[in-house]
Formats: structure tokens, C-alpha cells, sequence
């Protein structure tokens, strides 16, 4: 009985207390015509940058395409004359895109950022397709200092085997030196 | 009134009530919002009362499809079953002291013969749709309708006991002295849940249950269709909104402001009520959907039934009432 | 069986396995590094690290490697335990300090042990802060991408390369932390074998170069159960395929065929798919001499027109599939029917397919092949005929050095043991060649010479077998010395193994390998003895087959070629079947030429109607290899445009004029069906695999992995609306990733995949043990087995000698091969065609002298009216008399053996 009278007296109570929000002010802010502040580390839709060389972060490795939950990266590895691999195309589907960030996540290079621009709407579905040129900014992002090749033992044309960070010369082989 | 003046006012009632449910679907919307913080449809013409030609004109104007695998004739006929039976139950409601459609001795029993009617459309939508989440939908309805009639029409024998008649000018008139919403709470706490319940809007809204069922027995239902289906519900809330100021709250009774003015306001403030319950109360479990109605809302119907006798016999004995 | 105890938990192993072996067939993941199912055992790297317990009351145990430990009754071991787990972190972290952290650039990353093996021992943090080392990669070629920075030296490389390839030039280099992996100087890697480094090396050092240069990981593939098109041994395939092309094609294990290795023109070979100059339209030819391209319907009206008026005949193809083959045999009759293959060769594949039906000698699989203990190849150069048996045959001769480490109670994969122990000691193998062979280096005796005179040795060791047989007369000293040797090791053998085929197209060499086996098989070694017969494509088994005496030759094709008003050519040039001449011939008195290939060909190009057919990697068939196991290959992708299976456009042709046979012909299980129901020994082929209607457990079979990544973006710049995924209705398998890749049967396996272990190294998780076969049977159906006695045709012919020295004007042509340019299509390939020499000939320089020639002189030779500009190449092997000719090169025409041949011109290149 008590256990009724409780139930019915926790009703009754919410029903109060939601009367009173009558009285509260509405939260919603009027988007369009008021602009959320949003921070620059914002995730909205992702650009691909350029490391501080100026040449193109993107290394086609596809982490960024298998970690996307919609599946809506695609692209295809080339390799560049002086070695270097690049995306011939990198494809975003923005129709699919869930704006989650894996892809920032997953990307080992720091090519993909997320930018806070969310305001992507089309009449045409077809215009939320963005290709490379598209992506592309003219800058290094978030992370200025990065460049993967400076990391990455793979030889390129202006960084030798031996003149990346942290490496050695490459080794005589001929050498009988210990 | 004349037989053409009557006619002329039921198509002005029909008219009132159905402009009324589609008005309802914006303002049901902007009052959530209200209670939720919010703003709700602001967007189309002032305040936003635009929003329902907006809906109007997207919901006539969609594909008018019948599902291959629906039983065609039910799946056409269940939706304007549950129009046309509420708007039937409107019959009977005295908005003045001489402005009613028909007043019949039997005027309540009419209201809840109309309203049980309503189940047949949410019945019949569900099994036309043969679709898993439909059929569900409306064996639900069925069973909660079924259960929740029992003590709808028990708890308003109380009032019919206190007023001595099935006619609703005759209840409205017996609440002179007194609002039936006094000596008759408990008939009013269980007709107000019944009458959720019967209309299922939330948080009875068991059949439609969009967590679980999809859509419930509608889910196969789009444009014109789907709204034949929302307008029923609207004129259900309108309708027990009504059927409770007039068994309830004096109905019409009022000083100083003409009748039809009162039954408007205190109409309204019931609808409000309803709207406010949306906005507060949860959906319960379909099980405690079921003993609530069968092992508390039935009790207390039938105690009421008991103490309303009990008193109505003392107080004849005592010659309170003649 | 034995119990041994692995973290205190009993477990049930076989005896005379190793630790490491054990517990991966237990599904427990021990990473390993060195260790290969097919190359054994040396303890290198010091991954399988476990502590081993003397007994219960141990309780501190000693660290061992679970891959040089025998499994013993009653081991205990720690797998889990604080030490053991540390111990192989620290082994990850040491070999990963001088990782180059290129992952994201490196063709491995996705399926790569190391990668894996890391995750699985839970390293993470370098934190060694000293200097990387870093090596200089090599050019190795166009096949092999060289990543030396790579490298954890596991040595795996070195010991595929050398000791189970016989390879002589990628070796360790330099000492310590130098060791370095390469060629002496760079330059192309010369073992055919070559590009399976790709799989043997755990990590990225030696990668797919084509593959290399258009990306896609492995998760993003699609691929499927294929079988190679490269040579009649049928080696079984999983080509990958993204965005429409081909990108790559690795092995797919089978027991009895390829096991775990595939050579290069399999491995390379099959690009031309991607080839910009395959027809993708039906096309017919305008007055003005080029191709108009017509929609299906058209070309299928058009065809009709043709057919309904006059007479038509048809020519199948030794490339195409059976089903293919079958219906283009049912669409014209079998009257009218040729199976496409050259005449003299049609010849020898008939007296081969006597043996193989009526014979009493097993046919060996591959499998078979490498537990031979005495080896005879007749005229035969393997390697660049059949190049996988090649290997087998060299995994063979170690059979003297196991059965040396069994007398010793060495288990067979104490590998670098075995291999001490025997030192230079092999199992006989003798090889007869026209020239020189690459298995000259392992084998017992090799001998070089014309085809008869192969013959005439082969029926000489025949005759030293079976009394009954006919000596051979006028032998030299060295010919019957050494008939006498090979005799007494074939006789010695318990498996003894001949291995001939259709290289020397000569039908001696055939009935002498036939005779000899045969004798051998009367003598103590029985049932077990073995002969294999190299054969030249894909399907001439096949084609052969539904080959009969009612269809018509080469010859009797141009014969009538008077009455024909339509010819049908299906997957087939037939200028690589016949003299330039007679094809031409044919083809001006024909007016109406159907042509229904995937490659341009001259043929082709004399067309009036082409309809453009998938390749083998775009469609499924049934191959007969030279084994006689039927095996189905499944299209990877669908092809595009209008390019369908061959078998597709002749159902619809002949539903089109509406044959009876046709009738009931919709999928393509129909059509095997019908096949298998067309002849006898074709019966088993419907048993090759599963029909479409089979599921795993309810579920397709996908063809892409879990993980296949872009499907919402990848046609977005088309359309953006995505098209339904295709459905395939012909086959098991389903162009998606949903379905059960898991114990199906052999034959449909498309990917190895499972949970931790992303490389190929996974496959074990799909066999029924570790090293052995699929959990879901070994895939293919083998058409023949011996009969207790044999009643194949026994009128052998001895040929006579021939004139023993060159007469000084005229040499006597022989055909020899290319591993890399006598196949036809995988000769088109862009990485395959940088390895195809120009033409050339040889001739012995003692012959050479006589004429003024030097090697590398750019001659012109004179056969059968034909004149041939070509580079003059002296080889001491190639016996007087006698001139070589790469058989099927670019710029070689056709030819038969035996033509006499003439030199004219020559001077400096």
C-alpha cells in the first residue's frame, strides 16, 4: 500500500515540477541566426593538410578508410618520382560522413584534421562527394612541426637512407669494421 | 433548435473539432516544448501556427501507398473508422444549456459505445498492415482497450447515480451545486486514466510504442492515411477532454461569461492537463499497464461505486436529495 | 599420441612434433618468427620462447624455443607465465630497434607478422634512444620491392631462397648487427621463385613491386578461390582485386598442388586483366577496318543472322575452360568442332591421356612429387614448362637427407640439422634435356640432346628394366652408362618418380617415360611408382578430353575450310596453333570470323564479330591440370562493361537459336552438369567443388574481408547513390563481406584471415593441422587414378639416331621454353614483359665457329620459308646439329620440331 501511495505521490510530484518549467526560460539557441561558439579544435568535417615542406601529408596508408564506421573513404596509393607515396584520388562521401573523427584518429601522419566547418548542406547529394582538390588546405593544421618522412626510415629524394631522426648512416656492408 | 439549424451545428461542431485537432498537433507541440525548455514549431508564420498548413500539406501530398502484402479494403477502411467514431461521440456533448446536437436519455452510454468503437480501427489497422510490428501494435490496443472499458464505464456510474440520469444536459445540470469533481474524485482520478488510456496517448500509448514496435499498429500507414490516424487521437483528447468538464467540472456552468465560453476554458485547461501529463510521465511497461488497470484502477472503481451507493442511500434516507 | 602440459593444462599432441607446432594446432597463439611449416625449424629468432619444467616440483624452469623442442610424453611448459611472456616482449623490442616506423608507407602494413607477433606480446614503447641503423636497399628486379630497413633477420628469406629453392644469389651479408639481406650487387633476383619471398618474409623487406607502385592493403581486396592460368600444374590462387582491377595475386594453399608456394609467372603473370587494350564492347568490323562497338542485344541478333545461314564450325581453346569448351562444342556439333590445340600436339596430349586413363602408374600430385626418392625427368625442362614442379622436385632430393636424419633420430624439421647432416648428399635425380636445365645443379647426372636421342636413352633404361622390352641399338658409351645408372637408382627407389610431357613434342619421349614407369612399376617399387607428364596450358588436359575421333584436327579444319561460312574462335590465336600460312588461308576463305577472347590477338583482328570474354580471374571454370584434377576457379570481380565468361555468351547464343540442348541451361552449374554428363571420365569433374547452392553454415562465402573499407565512396564520384552490391547466383560465394570464411570446403577459400593474425600466417587457423590440409579437404577433384593393369597402347617405336654431327649448313630445330614469354597471356603482362628476352637461338659454339659467329650477333634464320631476325646465343649444352628456339615468344612463329634450319647474315648487335 505504501509502496502504491509512493508511486502514485513520485507521479504526481514529477507532474509538478514539470508544470513548473513554465516558467523556465528555453534553452534552444536559434542556429542559424545565432552561431554556436565552436572551439578550433572543433570536430566538424575534415581537411587534408600539407606538412611544413609544404608537400602533401597524405601517405595513402588507408587507416584512415578502414577506421571510418560509414566506409565513406576511398582511395588509391600512387608513388610519386621521388619515392614518396601519395593519394592519386582521396574521395569523402560527406552524404555519409557521421563526423566522428576515427579518421583523424587513425591517421599516422597527421594529414587528416577536423576543422569546426559542419555547414556542408547540398540540394544536390551529389556536391557532398569531395575529392583531394577539395580537401586539400594549404597548411599544416593543428600540428605544425610534423613530417612523417623526417620519421619514417623510407628513403625519398632530398632525405637519404641515414638522414632521418634518430637514425644512423646506412651500413657498409663490405665493411669489416664491428 | 430546427432540424436545419441542428444539422448547420453539428457540421459547424464537426468543423470546430477537426480544425481544433489540427490546431492541437501545433499547439501540443509548442506546450512540450514550453515544459522541455525549449522552443517547439516557431519557424512558419507568427508563433509558428503555420506549421500545421506545412503538415497538412506535406502529409496530403505524399505517396498515397498501400503495402502489397496489406489486406487493401481494412488497410483503407481502419484509419476513417477511428475519425468517424470520435467525431460521433461529439454528438452527445452539451456545450450550452440548449446547444447540443442531440441530448438522448442515453447520452452517456452513446459516448462510450463511440469511443469503444474507436478500437476497431487500431485493431484492424494493425492486422490489415501484416506487418510483425503492427499486428503487436493492435493486439496491445485490443487488450488495453478491452481492460481499461471495464472501469471507464464503472467509474462513471458514480456520477450517474448522484445525477439520476444518462443525459448529459441532466449530469451538467445536477452539478449546480456541486462539481461532481468533489464528491466524485475517485471517479475522476480513474476516468482521467481510462480516458488516457482509451485515447492511448502517452503515456498509454502502448500500441504505437516507437522503442519497441516501430510505429505500432500504424507502422505501415503514411500520408493521408497516417493523418486520419493522428487526427482520431486528436479528437479522442478533445473529446474525453470535453466528456470530463462535462461530467466533472459543471460543464457549461459558470458565472458571468456565457455557457459556451465556460465549456471552452475549462476544455481547454483539461486538454492542457493531458498535455502536461505527456510531457511529465513516462511510458510504463505493457504488464504494469495491465495490473495497474486490473489490480488498482478496478478496486478503487468498484470502492468508489460501493461509497458513492452507500452515501447516495444514506443521504436519500436522510432526505438530502429527493 | 603425447600428453604434454602447457600452463599446467594437459594437452593431447603428436609425437615427433615440435613445441611450437603443438600449440598452434592447439589454436594457442605462440608467435614465432623464423619457423615455416614448410621449411622447419632453426630457433633464429627467439619468439617461440617457453619455460620448460623438469617436473612438477620445477619450479624455476628453463627458457627454450618452442620450435626446436621436441614434443616429449609428459613435457610440462609455460606459455603465459610472468618469465616466458617477458622473455618474448623483450625479443619483440630488441628486433624493433632499428624498425623504421614506416608502416603507413610500407606495402605489408595490414597483414603483417610483425605487426601482428608485436601486438600479440603487448610491446608498444621503444625505448631504446640510440641511433636506428640503416641499410641501402637493392634493385632486385621488376618483381621484388627491397625495404632492407625492414628486416628482423629471421633468415627466412635466405633459407626459402637457398636452401628450399636452390637460389645462389640473395644471401646473408656481413656480420652482427649488419647482417643484410641481398643480391652481391643489385640486380634481378634469378630463382623463378622469387616473388614468394613476398609471403615468406614476416615483415615488409621484400614486397609485390607492382603491387607496390598501386597500393591497396590487404583488407581492402576482394578476392576469391582462383587457379593459376599460367601452366598446366593448375596451382591454386587468391588474386585480389579493388576499383575494377587486379591487383595482386598470392598463393592459396592446397596440400596436393602448391602447398604453400607458387612461382613467378603464376604469382605475376596474370596482370593482362588489367590491360587498356582488352575489347570491353561486343565490336563489329566496319568497311573502313575497325571495330564499331554494338550493345549485347545487337551482337547476340547478329550472331544469329550469321548462324542461321550456312555452315558453321568452331575452335576451342587448351586456355579456355571445360565448360566453355563444352558448349561451343554443343552449339556446332561435334563434327564441327576443333579443340583448338596444334596437331602434333593434340597427338601427344591424345597418348598421354591414354596413359593417364589406361595406365597403371600413378599420376603424382605435386605433393606426391616431393616424397620421390629417385627422380627421372626425360626431355623435359621443368622449370620453365611446369616451373612449381620444379620446386617439388628440389624439396624431393632431400628425401635422402630425411631418411639420413630418421637413421640418426632426427626429426625431419630439425631443419639446419638435416641439412648439416647430409651435407651434398641427395636422392638421385636425372635430368635429359634439349639443353641445359636449372635443376642441373642438384641432379645426379643431366644429359643433353635431341628428342630422339632422349628417346632412345629412355627406352634404353626401359629395356635394362623390363627384359621383355626391345634393346636399343648403337647407344653410345656415355648414353648406356649412364641408362645403366639411372636404371639401378630407379630400380634401387621405393617412389621412384619419371617425369616427362610435351616439351620435346616428340611421341618417343613420351612412350619411353611411359615404358619406364610402366617397368618400374612391375618391380619392387609397385603402386609406388609415380609418372608426371608436363603439359602445356592450363586446360589441354581438358581440351583434350572432349576431344574425340568425330571432331575435326587443325588440319581438317583448313581442309574444309571451303564449306565454312561461320567460325566461332573461342580464347584462341590460332597463329600460335598453325603456320602463319594455312591460319591466313583459313581465314581469307571464311566470311563470317567470330572471335570471342579477352585479349586482342591477330586472330582477333581478323574478326567480323568480336564479343569480349572475361579472363580467368573474371570467371568461373573448370581446368583439368596436368595431375588430371579438375579444380573450379571462381571470378574474383565481376568484369566490366560487357565482357562476360565465354560460357555466358554461348548460353545465350544458343538459347538465342533455340538448340534443344540449351534448353535447360541458366547457371553455370548447369553447364558443368551437362559437361560432366557428356562423357565419362568427365564425371568427377562436377565433384572439383561445391555448386552454388552450397552454404557455410547458412551463409555465402564473402569475397571481402570484415574490414573492406570505402563502400560508400569508392563509385561516390560517379553517382552518389550506391547500386545494390551484385549477386552472384553461379557461384557460392557473394560479392560482399557477409557470409562465413571458416572450414568450408578447400576449393573456396578466398582470404586467410583470423582474429590477431593478419598475415598469410593465419592459414594454419584453416587447416586440419598445422602444415597439413585444409580443414574443409583439399580442394580439386583428380579425374584419374591408375588401374591395376594396364591397357594403354604399347606399339613403341624407338626412333632411330639421326645424323650425330652437324652436317654444316643445316641445324635441326628444337623447341625450348620460357618460364617468362612462352605463355601467351601472362607474357602480356607489364612486369613479366621486362624478364622476356627478344628472340633468340642456340647453337653449340663449336657449330657457331664453323660459321663465323660470336654470341650476341643479330642473325636471321631460314626455316619452313620463313625468315626470322634474331640474337645469336652459344650455349655449350645445346648438342651439335642441333638450334634451339624459344617456343610461343613474342616475334617466334609457329613451328614444329624437327624443321630443318639454316643461318644467314649476322654481325655485331
Amino acid at each position: 500500500m505504501m509502496q502504491l501511495w509512493e508511486s502514485f505521490w513520485s507521479q504526481i510530484r514529477t507532474i509538478w515540477r514539470v508544470l513548473k518549467h513554465t516558467f523556465t526560460k528555453a534553452e534552444t539557441v536559434q542556429y542559424p541566426e545565432q552561431k554556436p561558439y565552436l572551439a578550433p579544435r572543433y570536430r566538424g568535417r575534415i581537411v587534408l593538410t600539407k606538412d611544413p615542406d609544404g608537400d602533401e601529408r597524405c601517405v595513402a596508408c588507408n587507416l584512415c578508410a578502414a577506421a571510418c564506421p560509414p566506409d565513406c573513404i576511398a582511395l588509391q596509393q600512387g608513388t610519386r618520382e621521388d619515392g614518396r607515396w601519395y593519394p592519386e584520388f582521396f574521395r569523402i562521401n560527406f552524404s555519409r560522413c557521421i563526423m566522428c573523427g576515427l579518421c583523424e584518429e587513425a591517421c599516422p601522419t597527421n594529414a587528416i584534421q577536423l576543422i569546426p566547418d559542419f555547414e556542408m548542406c547540398e540540394y544536390d547529394r551529389q556536391n557532398m562527394v569531395y575529392e583531394k582538390e577539395h580537401l586539400m588546405i594549404d597548411g599544416t593544421g593543428k600540428y605544425h612541426d610534423y613530417n612523417f618522412y623526417r620519421v619514417a626510415g623510407m628513403a625519398i629524394e632530398g632525405k637519404d637512407k641515414g638522414e632521418a631522426e634518430n637514425e644512423a648512416p646506412p651500413i657498409d656492408v663490405r665493411s669489416l669494421l664491428p | 433548435m430546427s432540424d436545419g439549424m441542428t444539422v448547420l451545428f453539428a457540421l459547424g461542431v464537426m468543423a470546430a473539432a477537426v480544425g481544433g485537432a489540427a490546431v492541437l498537433t501545433w499547439f501540443e507541440r509548442r506546450l512540450l516544448g514550453v515544459w522541455q525548455d525549449r522552443y517547439g514549431p516557431n519557424r512558419l508564420g507568427p508563433f509558428g501556427i503555420l506549421q500545421v498548413a506545412a503538415d497538412m500539406i506535406k502529409l496530403l501530398t505524399k505517396h498515397d501507398w498501400v503495402p502489397p502484402f496489406a489486406d487493401r479494403v481494412v488497410f483503407i477502411f481502419a484509419p476513417t473508422a477511428i475519425v468517424v467514431a470520435m467525431l460521433m461521440g461529439f454528438a452527445v456533448i452539451p456545450f450550452g444549456p440548449d446547444l447540443h446536437i442531440i441530448d438522448v436519455n442515453i447520452g452517456l452510454l452513446f459516448f462510450l459505445g463511440m469511443t469503444s468503437l474507436a478500437v476497431y480501427s487500431v485493431l484492424l489497422g494493425g492486422l490489415a498492415s501484416n506487418n510483425k510490428y503492427a499486428l503487436l501494435g493492435g493486439l496491445r490496443s485490443a487488450a488495453q482497450m478491452v481492460s481499461y472499458e471495464v472501469f471507464m464505464g464503472l467509474s462513471l456510474m458514480g456520477v450517474v447515480m448522484l445525477s439520476g440520469s444518462f443525459s448529459l444536459q441532466d449530469i451538467v445540470a445536477a452539478q449546480r451545486d456541486m462539481w461532481f469533481c468533489i464528491p466524485q474524485f475517485l471517479g475522476l482520478f480513474v476516468f482521467l486514466i481510462a480516458g488516457i488510456a482509451e485515447s492511448h496517448r502517452l503515456p498509454f500509448d502502448l500500441p504505437e510504442a516507437e522503442h519497441e514496435l516501430t510505429a505500432g499498429f500504424h507502422t505501415e500507414y503514411g500520408g493521408m492515411k497516417f493523418a486520419m490516424f493522428m487526427l482520431g487521437e486528436y479528437l479522442g483528447l478533445i473529446l474525453i477532454s470535453a466528456m470530463i468538464v462535462t461530467l466533472f467540472f459543471g460543464g457549461w456552468l459558470g458565472p458571468w461569461l456565457p455557457p459556451i465560453v465556460w465549456f471552452g476554458i475549462k476544455t481547454f485547461f483539461v486538454i492542457c492537463f493531458f498535455i502536461l501529463l505527456r510531457a511529465a510521465i513516462p511510458r510504463p511497461r505493457y504488464d504494469q499497464l495491465m495490473s495497474l488497470g486490473w489490480k488498482v484502477m478496478l478496486p478503487i472503481t468498484l470502492i468508489n461505486l460501493v461509497a458513492t451507493g452507500a452515501i447516495a442511500l444514506w443521504m436519500h434516507d436522510g432526505g438530502a436529495m429527493t | 599420441m603425447a600428453t604434454i602440459y602447457i600452463d599446467d593444462q594437459p594437452y593431447e599432441v603428436e609425437d615427433g612434433k615440435n613445441v611450437l607446432e603443438a600449440a598452434l594446432g592447439l589454436g594457442l597463439d605462440l608467435p614465432y618468427f623464423c619457423w615455416h611449416p614448410a621449411m622447419g625449424s632453426v630457433g633464429a629468432c627467439r619468439q617461440c620462447a617457453l619455460v620448460q619444467y623438469r617436473d612438477e616440483e620445477d619450479t624455476r624452469g628453463r627458457i627454450v624455443m618452442g620450435c626446436m623442442t621436441a614434443v616429449t610424453d609428459g613435457a610440462r611448459f609455460s606459455m603465459q607465465g610472468e618469465t616466458a611472456s617477458t622473455f618474448r616482449e623483450n625479443i619483440v623490442e630488441s628486433l624493433m630497434l632499428n624498425h623504421p616506423h614506416d608502416c603507413p608507407v610500407c606495402a605489408e602494413g595490414g597483414e603483417c607478422h610483425l605487426q601482428d607477433m608485436t601486438v600479440m606480446v603487448g610491446h608498444r614503447d621503444r625505448r631504446y634512444r640510440g641511433k636506428k641503423n640503416t641499410h641501402r636497399n637493392q634493385y632486385l628486379g621488376p618483381l621484388i620491392n627491397h625495404e632492407m630497413n625492414r628486416c628482423i633477420s629471421c633468415y627466412r628469406c635466405t633459407r626459402f631462397y637457398q636452401d628450399y629453392a636452390g637460389g645462389k644469389d640473395l644471401a646473408a651479408h656481413a656480420a652482427h648487427d649488419h647482417v643484410y639481406f641481398g643480391r652481391h650487387q643489385e640486380g634481378t633476383l634469378e630463382s623463378e621463385f622469387a616473388g614468394n619471398l613476398v609471403e615468406v618474409c614476416p615483415t615488409g623487406v621484400f614486397t609485390d613491386k607492382p603491387l607496390v607502385n598501386d597500393y591497396t592493403r590487404k583488407w581492402d581486396m576482394q578476392s576469391a578461390p582462383s587457379v593459376c592460368g599460367g601452366c598446366a600444374l593448375g596451382c591454386n590462387t587468391i588474386p585480389g582485386e579493388r576499383y575494377g582491377e587486379l591487383k595482386r595475386v598470392h598463393n592459396r594453399f592446397n596440400l596436393d598442388v602448391n602447398g604453400y608456394f607458387l612461382c613467378d609467372r603464376g604469382r605475376y603473370g596474370h596482370s593482362y586483366v588489367n590491360d587498356e587494350q582488352r575489347p570491353r564492347f561486343a565490336g563489329i568490323k566496319t568497311s573502313n577496318g575497325r571495330f564499331d562497338a554494338i550493345d549485347e542485344a545487337d551482337a547476340i541478333l547478329k550472331l544469329r543472322q550469321i548462324l542461321a545461314n550456312g555452315k558453321v564450325a568452331a575452335v576451342g581453346s587448351p586456355r579456355a575452360s571445360l565448360e566453355s569448351n563444352f558448349l561451343l562444342k554443343q552449339l556446332v556439333g561435334d563434327e564441327h568442332f576443333c579443340s583448338g590445340i596444334a596437331d602434333h600436339e593434340a597427338e601427344l596430349l591424345h597418348s598421354i591421356l591414354d596413359v593417364l586413363q589406361n595406365g597403371a602408374v600413378k599420376t603424382p600430385s605435386m605433393h606426391d612429387i616431393e616424397a620421390a626418392d629417385a627422380v627421372l625427368i626425360l626431355g623435359e625442362d621443368i622449370t620453365n614448362t611446369a616451373p612449381r614442379m620444379a620446386l617439388s622436385v628440389r624439396q624431393a632430393v632431400q628425401n635422402k637427407a630425411k631418411q639420413m636424419a630418421r637413421e640418426m633420430r632426427i626429426p625431419e624439421w630439425q631443419d639446419e640439422a638435416v641439412r648439416t647432416l647430409a651435407q651434398d648428399q641427395r636422392s638421385s635425380l636425372f635430368v635429359t634435356a634439349i639443353t641445359e636445365t636449372r635443376l642441373d645443379d642438384i641432379a645426379t647426372q643431366s644429359y643433353n640432346a635431341n628428342a630422339d636421342q632422349i628417346a632412345r636413352l629412355g627406352f634404353a633404361i626401359a629395356a635394362l628394366l623390363d627384359s621383355s622390352l626391345p634393346g636399343v641399338e648403337g647407344l653410345s658409351e656415355h648414353q648406356q652408362a649412364l641408362a645403366k645408372q639411372t636404371a639401378e637408382a630407379l630400380k634401387a627407389a621405393t617412389k621412384p618418380l619419371v617425369i616427362s610431357g610435351s616439351g620435346c613434342q616428340s611421341k618417343s619421349v613420351i612412350e619411353a617415360a611411359t615404358a619406364i614407369a610402366h617397368a618400374l612399376r612391375g618391380l619392387s617399387a609397385g603402386e609406388q611408382t609415380m609418372l608426371s607428364f608436363c603439359l602445356p596450358e592450363a586446360n589441354s588436359l581438358g581440351a583434350s578430353m572432349l576431344a574425340s575421333h568425330e571432331t575435326l584436327s587443325m588440319q581438317e579444319l583448313f581442309n574444309s575450310a571451303d564449306q565454312i561460312d561461320t567460325l566461332i574462335v573461342l580464347e584462341n590465336d590460332l597463329y600460335r596453333r598453325s603456320a602463319e600460312e594455312s591460319v591466313n588461308d583459313l581465314l581469307q576463305k571464311i566470311p563470317h570470323l567470330v572471335v570471342l577472347d579477352s585479349l586482342p590477338s591477330p586472330t582477333m583482328e581478323q574478326a567480323n564479330l568480336v564479343l569480349p570474354a572475361a579472363t580467368i580471374i573474371e570467371s568461373e571454370g573448370t581446368l583439368v591440370s596436368s595431375e588430371g584434377r579438375a579444380q573450379r576457379h571462381y571470378p574474383v570481380y565481376l568484369a566490366a562493361d560487357q565482357r562476360a565468361p565465354s560460357w555466358q555468351w554461348l548460353t545465350k547464343l544458343g538459347k538465342s537459336i533455340e538448340l534443344a540442348e540449351f534448353k535447360n541451361i541458366n547457371y553455370f552449374d548447369d553447364v558443368a552438369k551437362a559437361c560432366a554428363a557428356s562423357q565419362p571420365n568427365l564425371e568427377g569433374m562436377v565433384a572439383a567443388a561445391p555448386d552454388a547452392e552450397f552454404k557455410n553454415r547458412g551463409l555465402k562465402i564473402p569475397r571481402q574481408p570484415h574490414r573492406y573499407s570505402g563502400r560508400t565512396a569508392m563509385r561516390a564520384d560517379i553517382s552518389v547513390h550506391e547500386p545494390k552490391q551484385p549477386e552472384d547466383t553461379n557461384t557460392p560465394l557473394s560479392f560482399t563481406m557477409e557470409g562465413r570464411n571458416g572450414e568450408q570446403p578447400g576449393a573456396l577459400l578466398p582470404f586467410v584471415w583470423s582474429p590477431g593474425w593478419n598475415s598469410n600466417q593465419s592459414l594454419h587457423k584453416f587447416q586440419s593441422e598445422v602444415g597439413g590440409a585444409l580443414s574443409g579437404g583439399t580442394a580439386g577433384k583428380r579425374l584419374f587414378e591408375p588401374r591395376t593393369a594396364s591397357n594403354h597402347g604399347r606399339n613403341y617405336e624407338v626412333p632411330a639416331a639421326g645424323p650425330a654431327q652437324y652436317s654444316g649448313s643445316e641445324f635441326v630445330l628444337q623447341p625450348i621454353y620460357q618460364i617468362f614469354g612462352s605463355e601467351e597471356l601472362s607474357a602480356r603482362c607489364d612486369a613479366i614483359k621486362e624478364l622476356v628476352p627478344s628472340p633468340f637461338v642456340q647453337i653449340n659454339p663449336e657449330d657457331a665457329d664453323g660459321l663465323n659467329l660470336a654470341d650476341g650477333h643479330m642473325v636471321t634464320i631460314n626455316f619452313a620459308g620463313q625468315q626470322l631476325p634474331v640474337t645469336l646465343k652459344l650455349n655449350e649444352s645445346v648438342n651439335s646439329g642441333i638450334a634451339t628456339l624459344p617456343a610461343g615468344l613474342a616475334g617466334v612463329p609457329y613451328f614444329t620440331p624437327g624443321l630443318k634450319m639454316t643461318i644467314s647474315g649476322g654481325g655485331d648487335v
